[in-house]
């Protein structure tokens, strides 16, 4: 699109500034040219061409990221012909990239960006090794101009659900995992034999062998959605013997084992309002993400339900009131996610030199009482406008106007 | 008027909200609430015997006085450093100054908010019991579509750990419902949420019935291929084909009742239930979703006699706001859910506040064992959507959305949902205001009981799943 390669330059000014990557500063610049922040912090000289946002009384914060989801995957949960995030028929799915089935035209960006969220992890569903999660920028015409990073890590499903494609047993599952890795390094080092037909059957598809050599290379991150104690140690066993870097996600019963956790330096997608039992995590509970990053984990924050992404900060001020720092809960959704997903360098915080994601808020960016006044992605405002506020203004006087 | 009705009536404090009232003398309390004029509630008038009667029996609890809190009282006053007095199971006195005996234990409420005990008129706590397997799931008789017979309650089970959490949340009294595979799914059980050992002893005395009726998808899609209905018309014709039976049923038993001549007519529950409907002592509570489906269903109470007493879910509400205002139905509405079907995917923030603009008696509901642990959350976002797109919602709106709303919904506002002397003591204690997000309920009252206190391990019920499975909601087990 034309108007991502004008050179436009933009000053968020007299707000005060979260730049998470350091303290907040109050009256502060944020400077904004082509899509990327070239300065911020106070005296910062703004160019007499420059766009000026005025942020007197606000908050401004980075984009939020939120680490879970299905965005421009599902556009209606319950309409099979718009979900792409499930790859049938093949169990071990590593190769199963999901980035070709983002919908950019999907109304549910319009609705999520509009309230704060500006990058979402796009992540796949079921089977035993579920695909490939892709990071994305929620503006763009175009997949590609979605794109951050693809792939961001291969999602293992170990749990409960998960051990339905391995026989049903939990056992099963992690050998099952283990056979599939050791087939990775196998058909590896004997690509050739294996090209000739010289080899013994193999566990997977070669695409999906192929596909998972980064993560055995400690290239990308193993996601794992692990959710009871032992589950978890499975991973970090399977992470230990393999030499992986390993991404826990949703890791309901974490909070059990935190100081393993932290001392295997794995990072823990979590979301804060989980807490209802079930036979996959009896141990869930509230002040699980508090607990973690009390421990020394790095947690980012998830929202798994794509339609209310938006409320991934709803889900950070519960994380707050139940153990985080507020500070911890703003680099949960910021930086930390940014780190996890490989993308620090470009995204995260208000720095010089990253992609212009950012936010101004009413307030306090966790409380209802906030709203949003400007979002900026890639440097470029984002109007405030989505089916909904049509739908709104439409009904806003009866009868409606057609 | 049936005995319990007028029981209900001479319980209501008529006086002005915030007006102190004296506490009187100090009295120990005695352990048990009268005994309704009459045991059983929701007795079918077609047969003379007691149905599955309530036992509840208020817990015995100290006089209470919570003070120098911000009581939010849910009739239109937001009391700064007010007081409120509770004693025997009822409000006594709430004000700025409230006087209490002696004996009464004294919260000190600096820097808290007091609140009434929220109400989810929409649940499906005990009947889709965590831990959710096929061994719990036991809120839809998907068998037919007409199963106006079932009765929630006899799903319901008391252990069912997601209740502990939301007592935890400040839920008092909920709805719980059939599920929606059903035209009409059956009856509803409202209850005290407390722990017991059995659904009899949480039914709330003098409750009305609620009867299960869902429109739109579910149905179509339950039945489509097994029988029918397969399409919303198919529907619309299976609830008056029953509704036609059972005029002709209540016809018969409103005539043997009334002169006793002839033999005892056939005694029919599918068609007992759908007779108290007709008769106004059932509240029909209809899921439903699309504007143009709810002025159907409007249509359908008008051909038979009853009003819909509220749409459920009603993510289109907002657009015929007008109609619901002018046929007094309620509507019980999710702040922001949407997207997950085709009849949600015109869901809009702002829906509760146009309804309460229009005068809809909206209420915020969870259907949801995770958020009705933070019904008062809920709310607020939909206050303050409602407030940023220039609808004015004020602070008591929002608050009657979970208290008193969902109680006019159940047919219960004369007993609890408001901070009034004379009513049920249904009270929470908040850590801070109830719309931020870093609140939370420290203490909850139920008639008058201190069912939780988050900073007390001797007020934190734990359902028997819970013991040696999992961690206390308030912050035990940290291994």
């Amino acid at each position: 699109m034309i108007a991502f390669l004008l050179a436009q330059t933009i000053a968020i000014s007299g707000g005060t500034v979260y730049p998470v990557s350091g303290p907040k500063i109050a009256n502060a610049t944020v400077l904004i040219r082509d899509g990327k922040i070239v300065a911020v912090g106070t005296g910062v000289a703004v160019p007499s061409d420059a766009t000026r946002i005025d942020a007197t009384g606000k908050w401004v914060t980075p984009g939020l990221i939120d680490g879970a989801g299905q965005m421009g995957l599902v556009e209606i949960g319950a309409v099979a012909g718009t979900r792409e995030a499930l790859l049938k028929g093949d169990t071990i799915a590593a190769s199963f990239n999901v980035a070709e089935g983002i919908n950019p035209a999907s109304v549910v960006i319009s609705v999520t960006r509009i309230e704060g969220v500006t990058t979402v992890l796009a992540v796949p569903a079921g089977n035993l090794v579920s695909g490939q999660a892709v990071l994305i920028d929620l503006a763009g015409n175009t997949i590609e101009e979605m794109l951050i990073k693809s792939p961001v890590g291969i999602v293992l499903n170990d749990s409960e659900t998960g051990k339905d494609f391995a026989g049903g047993s939990r056992a099963a599952l992690v050998e099952r995992v283990r056979r599939v890795f050791r087939d990775a390094l196998e058909y590896e080092r004997r690509r050739a034999d294996f090209g000739r037909a010289q080899l013994r059957p193999l566990s997977a598809s070669a695409a999906d062998l192929e596909a998972l050599l980064p993560v055995l290379h400690g290239q990308e991150p193993l996601i794992a959605y692990a959710n009871r104690r032992s589950d978890i140690e499975s991973a970090l066993r399977l992470a230990r013997e393999f030499k992986l870097k390993l991404v826990l996600a949703g890791a309901q019963e974490g909070w059990q084992i935190a100081g393993e956790i932290a001392q295997a330096a794995a990072p823990v997608l979590v979301e804060p309002l989980d807490n209802i039992p079930s036979y996959d995590a009896l141990g869930i509970r509230y002040e699980n993400a508090g607990l973690l990053a009390k421990a020394g984990v790095k947690v980012a924050l998830m929202e798994t339900d794509t339609h209310n992404s938006r409320n991934l900060r709803q889900q950070a001020g519960n994380a707050v009131a139940y153990g985080m720092t507020w500070e911890q809960a703003l680099r949960a959704v910021t930086l930390s996610p940014a780190e996890i997903f490989g993308v620090a360098d470009r995204y995260g915080s208000l720095e010089s030199g990253k992609v212009a994601n950012v936010v101004v808020w009413s307030g306090d960016p966790f409380e209802f009482t906030t709203g949003v006044e400007h979002v900026l992605i890639r440097g470029k405002e984002i109007p405030l406008k989505s089916r909904q506020t049509e739908l709104l203004e439409r009904y806003r006087k009866l009868p409606p106007t057609y | 008027m049936r005995p319990w009705l007028l029981l209900l009536f001479t319980l209501t404090g008529g006086c002005a909200t915030g007006a102190a009232r004296p506490a009187g003398k100090a009295s120990p309390a005695p352990a048990q609430a009268p005994a309704p004029a009459k045991p059983a509630t929701g007795d079918s008038t077609s047969v003379d015997r007691p149905q599955y009667p309530s036992t509840y029996r208020r817990h015995p609890n100290p006089p209470v006085l919570i003070r120098n809190a911000t009581i939010m009282t849910a009739t239109g006053q937001e009391i700064p450093n007010g007081s409120i007095f509770l004693k025997d199971g009822r409000i006594v006195a709430v004000g700025a100054k409230v006087d209490a005996p002696a004996d009464a234990v004294v919260v000190d409420g600096t820097g808290k908010y007091v609140t009434p005990g929220l109400v989810d008129e929409h649940s499906h706590l005990g009947v889709y019991a965590a831990p959710g397997t096929d061994a719990e799931s036991d809120g839809n008789e998907a068998t037919n579509p007409v199963t106006a017979e079932v009765w929630a309650e006899h799903s319901f089970w008391p252990q069912d750990p997601q209740i502990a959490l939301a007592i935890a949340g400040g839920i008092t009294t909920i709805q719980a419902l059939p599920g929606s595979a059903n035209l009409i799914g059956g009856r509803s059980a409202v209850l005290k949420l407390i722990p017991a050992r059995t659904v009899q002893e949480m039914k709330f005395p003098g409750a009305h019935y609620g009867l299960k009726m869902a429109c739109g998808e579910n149905p179509k899609r339950v039945y489509g291929q097994k029988g029918g209905p397969s399409t919303r018309m198919g529907s619309m014709a299976g609830y008056r084909g029953v509704f036609i039976q059972a005029e002709g049923y209540r016809r018969k038993w409103d005539k043997w009742n009334n002169d006793h001549q002839g033999d005892l007519p056939d005694r029919n529950l599918r068609l007992e239930s759908l007779a108290e409907v007709l008769r106004g002592d059932m509240y029909v509570q209809n899921h439903c979703y699309r504007a143009d489906e709810m002025a159907n269903m409007l249509d359908l109470g008008r051909e038979f006699g009853f009003r819909i007493r509220s749409f459920h879910h009603a993510v289109e509400a907002y657009k015929i706001r007008d109609l619901l205002a002018a046929a007094g139905t309620g509507a019980a509405v999710w702040a922001d859910w949407w997207g997950f079907k085709e009849e949600a995917m015109d869901g809009i923030k702002e829906n509760a506040a146009l309804l309460q603009q229009a005068g809809v008696r909206v209420n915020i509901h969870s259907d949801d064992p995770s958020g009705i642990q933070r019904l008062n959350q809920e709310a607020a976002k939909a206050m303050y959507a409602g407030v940023r797109a220039g609808i004015p919602v004020t602070r008591d709106q929002a608050i009657r959305w979970v208290t008193a709303n969902p109680a006019w919904a159940l047919g219960l506002d004369s007993l609890i949902g408001t901070l009034e002397p004379g009513k049920i003591a249904d009270v929470v204690v908040w850590s801070g205001d109830p719309f931020s997000v870093y609140s939370r309920a420290i203490q909850v009252y139920n008639d008058g009981w201190l069912v939780y206190d988050r900073n007390d391990p001797a007020h934190q019920p734990r359902t028997d799943f819970q013991l040696g499975q999992t961690p206390a909601a308030g912050g035990r087990n940290d291994r």
